[in-house]
């Protein structure tokens, strides 16, 4: 399992040196000269030749990479020109909110899809089936903002159960801040359902079509205890597979979800700093989205590791 | 007795594939829809009753009437005419965006798998850090830098899906030229970019059209999503993205404005969804009843 997780991590290693070389010719990208687009013309020209100086604009492009490498080798990924904080400290604000609503949404989708999946394809072309694999169609074409409003519209304008927008802790006000989370919970945790649904379904179909249940069978076993000792493990591993690869439809349905619901996570932080065009900061979120997706997928592969022995020694 | 002619056979191969697609049971309503959109966007002009950006101060969030069809927005305009005009950006949006990655990507992974060693190892490395962003994070921090607009969007949706692409392409490479038809030509002194092109693409190029025809529909959802945060076409311009987003704040007075493009965008991903479905099924065997 060390080697597993030691080839892995060494594998990372080059891809997180081309992820960092990404992000940094992001703000290079830009049409024209980028202190110009991050601010107003009517800025004195003073200002902006001490911004060019701080970021380093006025070096050449491998001095202003290797410059920027370093500072982030030593924890430093910059400072927003908006509030002028370093980003760390901007977004270690907002992963509160972002960690609840992911975990809420993760919650949702496999409380729904578990026993969705599991029964579409234990009772397969019966009605069950069809309302799992009509969920699932719904779910994966249902754009994440359509099904925000429609949450807001039914179940906060008419019915008024639920708070439309705004964030209460739910560590500090259980009640009140657990129902701030409800409705952008569903959003992204639904649409993860389906996901899921529909993977669990095709994984359950051909785990059921093996040998070794047909043996199971014959031994004379009860279909539910066949699900339950034999074909959901074996079904399991395609779902752990899609549940690493959403990570990234999390993170960019949370962006959405953040923004609709005016939740304050690092989300609706991307999204922030983008229309302020404060690139330093940009820069930041989007390499610490990145290395924490890379991180999670990290995980699910040795998490394979734990679930098939065969992936081990592969 | 003539042997049937290569393009004969190629003929009758597509046509067998075709009835394939047009008997899954969904593939045909998938078509219809898609039909209907691409012919809504090419004579939006025509269709459109009015002008999608006039606005009409005396008659806003006018309910849907036999004047205004899907009623009014929050500046009078033709909800019904912004949505006509709306599918066209959706729609290039998602081809534009899917064949800029199908080019990309398909030429980066034939360069990777075709060469091999350090340039393989190289472009297969630099389409796993493009994989490494969460496609919606690197779609925005694209649009960001390359600028609000139909074009920025379409360039950073193509990126994110060219590493897809360039992978599909790399493998399917790597099987082909293995095959002995490849060495045969190569035995006969073909040069590579030959073999490349006659053999090794058209061969290939089954997985790669499956992917594109999946994708397109998250391509369209994409940019809504890139529309409604501000990042598409812009303002007064329409698109169903940015139509939704500048009618949630009517929800309550007048949720037709958020309901018609909204509906527009479910149907049109569906349609595409059934289209690209049946592609599989027809392309891939194991897929075929």
């Amino acid at each position: 399992m060390g080697r597993l997780v030691l080839r892995r991590l060494l594998a990372t290693i080059p891809v997180l040196v081309l992820v960092t070389a990404g992000v940094f010719a992001l703000i290079h990208l830009t049409p024209g000269d980028p202190i110009d687009v991050m601010m107003a013309e009517s800025v004195d020209a003073t200002v902006k030749a001490n911004l060019r100086r701080e970021l380093g604009l006025d070096q050449p492009i491998y001095v202003q990479y290797a410059a920027w490498t370093w500072r982030l080798l030593h924890g430093d990924l910059g400072r927003s020109i908006r509030n002028g904080e370093p980003v760390i400290e901007n977004v270690s604000r907002r992963i509160r909110p972002s960690l609840q609503l992911s975990a809420l949404a993760m919650a949702i989708s496999l409380v729904v899809a578990t026993p969705l999946g599991i029964l579409s394809a234990a009772r397969r072309n019966t009605s069950v089936d069809r309302f799992g694999t009509t969920f699932a169609l719904f779910g994966i074409c249902m754009p994440n903002f359509l099904l925000a409003l429609l949450l807001i519209f039914f179940f906060g304008v008419k019915l008024r159960w639920l708070p439309i927008s705004g964030y209460i802790d739910p560590l500090e006000e259980m009640v009140p801040g657990l129902r701030s989370l409800v409705l952008p919970a569903l959003t992204l945790g639904l649409a993860l359902a389906a996901v899921v649904t529909r993977t669990l379904r095709s994984s359950m179909l051909d785990a059921l079509s093996e040998d070794y249940v047909r043996t199971a069978r014959a031994k004379g076993l009860s279909e539910s205890s066949i699900i339950r000792g034999h074909v959901l493990k074996n079904a399991l591993i395609p779902v752990v597979t899609v549940l690493g690869l959403q990570l990234g439809t999390l993170i960019g349905g949370a962006v959405i979800t953040e923004y609709v619901f005016a939740l304050p996570g690092v989300g609706r932080l991307v999204v922030d700093a983008v229309f302020a065009r404060d690139y330093p900061l940009v820069q930041g979120v989007v390499l610490l989205i990145a290395v924490g997706f890379i991180l999670s997928n990290l995980a699910v592969d040795v998490l394979y590791g734990w679930i098939d022995p065969r992936i081990r020694y592969r | 007795m003539a042997r049937p002619s290569f393009r004969g056979r190629e003929g009758a191969r597509r046509w067998r594939l075709l009835r394939h697609a047009a008997r899954t049971r969904l593939g045909p309503l998938g078509v219809v829809v898609m039909l209907i959109a691409i012919a809504v966007a090419v004579f939006a002009p025509v269709i459109s009753p009015y002008d999608p950006l006039k606005q009409d101060l005396g008659n806003t969030l006018a309910r849907p009437d036999r004047a205004h069809l899907m009623g009014t927005d929050n500046v009078g305009r033709d909800v019904l005419s912004r949505m006509v005009w709306g599918t066209r950006v959706s729609l290039l949006a998602g081809f534009g965006s899917v064949a800029l990655a199908m080019v990309t990507g398909g030429l980066l992974g034939l360069l990777a798998g075709y060469a091999g060693g350090r340039t393989d190892g190289l472009v297969m490395r630099v389409m796993d850090a493009v994989l490494s962003f969460p496609p919606l994070v690197l779609a925005l921090a694209l649009g960001a830098v390359l600028g609000a607009g139909l074009t920025g969007v379409v360039i950073a949706l193509g990126v994110v899906y060219t590493p897809t692409f360039a992978r599909l392409m790399r493998g399917q490479v790597l099987t082909i030229t293995a095959r002995d038809y490849v060495e045969a030509a190569r035995a006969l002194g073909a040069p590579g970019w030959r073999v490349a092109w006659h053999h090794v693409l058209p061969n290939a190029a089954a997985p790669i059209v499956i992917q594109a025809s999946l994708s397109v529909a998250f391509a369209i959802l994409a940019e809504a999503s890139l529309s409604f945060l501000g990042l598409g076409i812009q303002p007064p311009g329409a698109s169903w993205g940015s139509m939704i987003n500048a009618g949630r704040g009517y929800l309550q007075q007048a949720p037709w404005i958020v309901f018609w493009p909204g509906a527009a965008l479910f149907v049109t991903v569906v349609g595409l969804n059934f289209v690209g479905d049946a592609v599989r099924e027809a392309l891939d065997p194991r897929l075929r009843k």
